[in-house]
């Protein structure tokens, strides 16, 4: 059978092949997703001509995605919407009226705004934030730490920091740091490492990986195991995906409910005696109290809750902890609820008293080749003295941001100081591959009455957004991945990405870094050029890799630690066997968290918004709504520009089932309101036998590059963050309750749609 | 010579959609035109009322060429390179036959 042709696909770095260079590079920038996959590029005359996967690259082995594939000439090549050259703002914000400057003058311009900064109130006064993990998500923190002297760092108005960041934060107290399903990926043997053995059970709860790829995670991986390993599927979704209805059994919660599942659980895991004794009595701590804080979750009580069938609860709960080898997937949607770091502690109990932590075709505590801090704290400790780091907003009432993974400001904290001035102003925003009042920002109406607010709002970024247009003064134009040279070591492998094209006056956001450090902080920094910079990062962590080296070498640096790590002392700083926790077992009973004095075992707690909390609300707006569901046409709110995604999937969707659908005389594909107290937005009705019933589904991240910019791309009239909330969130300040509010919804009509949220908002922005 | 042809393991097809992108930049296809094309069953409930039929199945138009001009120079069909889950194998028909055989829910095409 024909195969990939190795005189084809060759493995070095570069090769000629008739007409074309041919580079083997990853890809890891907007447009585009978290996971960094292996791609060919083929070059001609100083441009990507087309693209193909690299069936040599061992993380995604020559496979690539719809927008993968179509990233060429509506993406990278797109010289009609891709911006050029810095622009200035000369109208009002809102108006988009930009005039081109060159780069010397834009720099000019930040640094006179950041010593103004300085000067009147102080480095606090300036706030870095970026968007989601790509190639932003150490060098936006960098710059922040390095150029501007800030320690205030933030995710673009993520309320409660709902997405990767309790997970991790949970993770780290509990057991060390986060565990992943194991596919292999951490050695470059992958399925043919000699330790390997595919999971027998994989269990995905609130996470459709298949289409989300979540952080280093390639979904298909999944489909891999299936075939090739045998693996069964296990599923907890509101919403039937395809992942579930392939899957053994599944479950469909109320949005919010999972808590009290997952109790349940553990519950049937312990009674029935299904948990590893030995693994239990020699690495976990806390399991009396664990026993006792699970007894009276039966899963009568918990089905009852979550809108499930106790059998099914038992069913699932059986399969996965009587399986020799079972993974445990969970993702963004656990962190995007109050009760979400209960759930996550539940689920690593689960984990970890079925003995699949650390194990082969389990959960592997995921870490780096090299263990080069290549995230959010990438330079804090080095530029910024810790008196300055302990003043970050939110700090005082929130100490779990000092111990978490990843030292965020409390972004609902930092609105509000925005919009009240207190106790100081916030003078300068500095934002890169972030699109908030079009993607994460809750409460999206706030945030861009409060982004009004910041006298000086630079927006790094590719092409022309809604906030660009709503509230930056100027906007840099940013480097693809194939125009950059990077660094990534996202788990494995540790890889540089290098430049292979220039496009227009674009720079990449390591470049932008090392000038702007340069230029405002010369005298402390410890690089003179972008090279250097790249070179500091690997050797501030002793990598025993140069980047350099690392950019000869098209297959990046692996290096696996091996498994079971807790009986070899690899896990802990000390060398000494167990876990990386104060007791240096797995915490059932968190003893961090009872310092801070939160639950230290987990719980369930109703939403804040839900039938039961609110039934006065409930009565108005009868159904529950959730968001944020994946699509593989698009990235969050990236790829609306993109003809062929926009080919796929036209318009936002709401899924509806037919019974809520014939209740409010909705038809599938009727645009529709959907409205709470807090506002409205209009999607088109999916209606749908796969979304439970009571339940609505909404997109996300939606807005029209097609429609005028000075309509904000229309973005208010389909954004469900019209809906939610800013300041609720966890008892720890993490997870708010973007995918548990209520809501109801009928038929858009010309009557009701005379005065849309789009131009209310334009109109107010006006004023 | 063989007859070459498509072997589609639909059992794992998840209809993420690559195959048809990767052959409308191939062909250089204008909006609404296919040359793999995802044809799509359900979701619908199946009568025990608890499992589904939620089945993706790519099936080659007649646009689809087999990606002549890849496979001249060595490559795969483009369709069967990036395919996410690999259900997608191009070869002479009777070989594709045998993985018929080992693989519940697939499907021959015969192309030529």
């Amino acid at each position: 059978m024909p195969t990939y042709n190795p005189e084809l696909y060759r493995k070095e770095k570069h090769w000629k092949e008739g007409e074309f260079d041919v580079y083997r590079n990853a890809h890891w920038s907007g447009p585009g997703c978290h996971e960094g996959c292996g791609l060919l590029w083929y070059v001609k005359d100083g441009k990507v001509d087309h693209i193909e996967g690299d069936p040599n690259d061992a993380f995604n082995r020559g496979r690539l995605c719809m927008r993968c594939l179509n990233m060429v000439d509506e993406g990278i090549n797109n010289t009609e919407q891709r911006l050029k050259r810095p622009l200035k703002r000369v109208g009002k914000r809102g108006e988009n009226k930009w005039e081109e400057i060159s780069w010397d003058e834009a720099y000019s311009i930040i640094e006179e705004h950041v010593h103004d900064a300085w000067d009147t109130v102080g480095p606090l006064s300036i706030i870095v934030m970026e968007g989601t993990g790509r190639n932003v998500c150490w060098q936006v923190p960098l710059l922040g730490f390095s150029a501007f002297r800030t320690p205030q760092f933030s995710c673009g108005f993520l309320s409660g920091d709902s997405c990767y960041l309790p997970r991790c934060s949970s993770s780290v107290l509990i057991m060390g740091g986060p565990a992943v399903v194991d596919c292999g990926q951490f050695s470059q043997e992958r399925y043919d490492h000699p330790e390997y053995e595919y999971p027998e059970v994989i269990l995905s709860w609130g996470s459709n990986s298949l289409v989300s790829n979540k952080e280093a995670l390639l979904g298909h991986w999944f489909i891999d195991c299936a075939r090739n390993g045998g693996t069964k599927f296990l599923n907890v979704d509101t919403r039937v995906t395809w992942l579930s209805a392939h899957s053994e059994a599944y479950l469909q919660p109320r949005p919010g409910t999972d808590g009290a599942l997952a109790m349940a659980m553990l519950n049937v895991i312990i009674s029935e005696d299904l948990y590893d004794h030995e693994f239990v009595e020699k690495w976990c701590f806390g399991f009396d109290d664990l026993r006792e804080c699970v007894k009276d979750w039966t899963p009568e009580r918990a089905g009852e809750i979550a809108g499930c069938d106790p059998e099914d609860i038992k069913m699932i709960a059986r399969i996965y902890a009587t399986a020799k080898t079972a993974a445990f997937d969970w993702g963004v949607a656990t962190d995007q609820n109050v009760n979400g770091m209960a759930q996550t502690h539940a689920f690593m109990i689960m984990e970890a008293i079925t003995g699949n932590v650390d194990v082969p075709g389990g959960n592997y505590l995921a870490g780096g080749a090299f263990g080069v801090n290549a995230m959010c704290a990438c330079g804090l400790d080095q530029f910024i003295s810790k008196d300055l780091q302990d003043q970050r907003i939110g700090l005082d009432k929130y100490p779990m941001h000092q111990y978490g993974m990843v030292p965020t400001v409390v972004p609902d904290l930092l609105l509000e100081q925005i919009e009240t001035g207190e106790p100081y102003p916030i003078k300068m925003l500095y934002m890169a591959g972030t699109n908030p009042i079009a993607c994460m920002g809750a409460e999206a109406p706030r945030v861009v009455e409060a982004l009004q607010k910041v006298p000086f709002v630079v927006i790094a970024d590719l092409w022309m957004t809604p906030t660009a247009v709503a509230a930056a003064d100027l906007v840099l134009p940013v480097a693809m991945s194939c125009e950059r040279n990077s660094y990534r070591e996202w788990y494995q492998p540790s890889r540089a990405m290098t430049k292979l094209t220039q496009y227009g006056e674009c720079k990449s956001d390591e470049q932008i870094l090392a000038d702007l450090s340069i230029r405002l902080n010369g005298e402390n920094v410890p690089w003179t050029n972008e090279k250097e910079m790249l070179e500091w990062v690997l050797a501030k962590d002793n990598a025993p890799i140069t980047w350099e080296d690392l950019s000869k070498n098209p297959d990046g640096a692996w290096a696996f630690p091996g498994y079971r790590r807790y009986e070899t002392g690899k896990l802990r700083g000390d060398g000494k066997p167990g876990f990386n926790t104060p007791t240096g077992l797995i915490e059932l009973r968190s003893t961090m968290m009872e310092a801070m004095g939160y639950h230290d075992l987990p719980y369930f707690q109703e939403p804040p918004e839900s039938p039961v909390t609110r039934p006065d609300l409930f009565e108005e707006y009868p159904l529950v709504c959730t968001s944020g569901k994946r699509h593989d046409e698009f990235f969050h709110s990236e790829h609306r520009n993109m003809p062929t995604m926009r080919e796929f999937r036209p318009n936002p969707e709401v899924d509806i089932h037919p019974n809520d659908a014939e209740k409010y005389g909705i038809k599938h594909g009727d645009w529709v309101w959907i409205e709470n107290h807090r506002g409205r937005c209009k999607q088109t009705a999916n209606v749908t036998p796969t979304i439970k019933e009571g339940v609505v589904c909404a997109d996300h991240g939606w807005w029209f590059p097609e429609n005028d910019p000075a309509e904000l791309y229309n973005v208010f009239d389909v954004n469900i963050n019209n809906l939610t909330t800013q300041g609720v969130f966890g008892e720890a300040g993490y997870g708010a309750p973007y995918r548990t509010i209520l809501c109801k919804v009928y038929k858009c009509t010309s009557e009701n749609s005379k005065v849309t949220p789009n131009q209310i908002i334009v109109e107010s922005l006006k004023k | 010579m063989s007859k070459m042809g498509l072997f589609i393991n639909y059992e794992y097809c998840t209809g993420c959609h690559a195959c048809e992108v990767a052959c409308k930049k191939h062909l250089n296809l204008e909006k609404g035109q296919f040359g793999m094309h995802v044809l799509q069953d359900g979701p619908r409930l199946l009568p025990d009322g608890k499992k589904w039929e939620y089945t993706y199945l790519p099936y080659p138009s007649h646009l689809c060429d087999m990606c002549a001009d890849r496979t001249k120079e060595g490559r795969l069909p483009t369709c069967a390179h990036h395919c996410q889950g690999g259900v997608i194998e191009y070869g002479p028909l009777e070989e594709l036959v045998k993985l018929a055989a080992e693989q519940p829910h697939s499907v021959i095409y015969a192309l030529q």
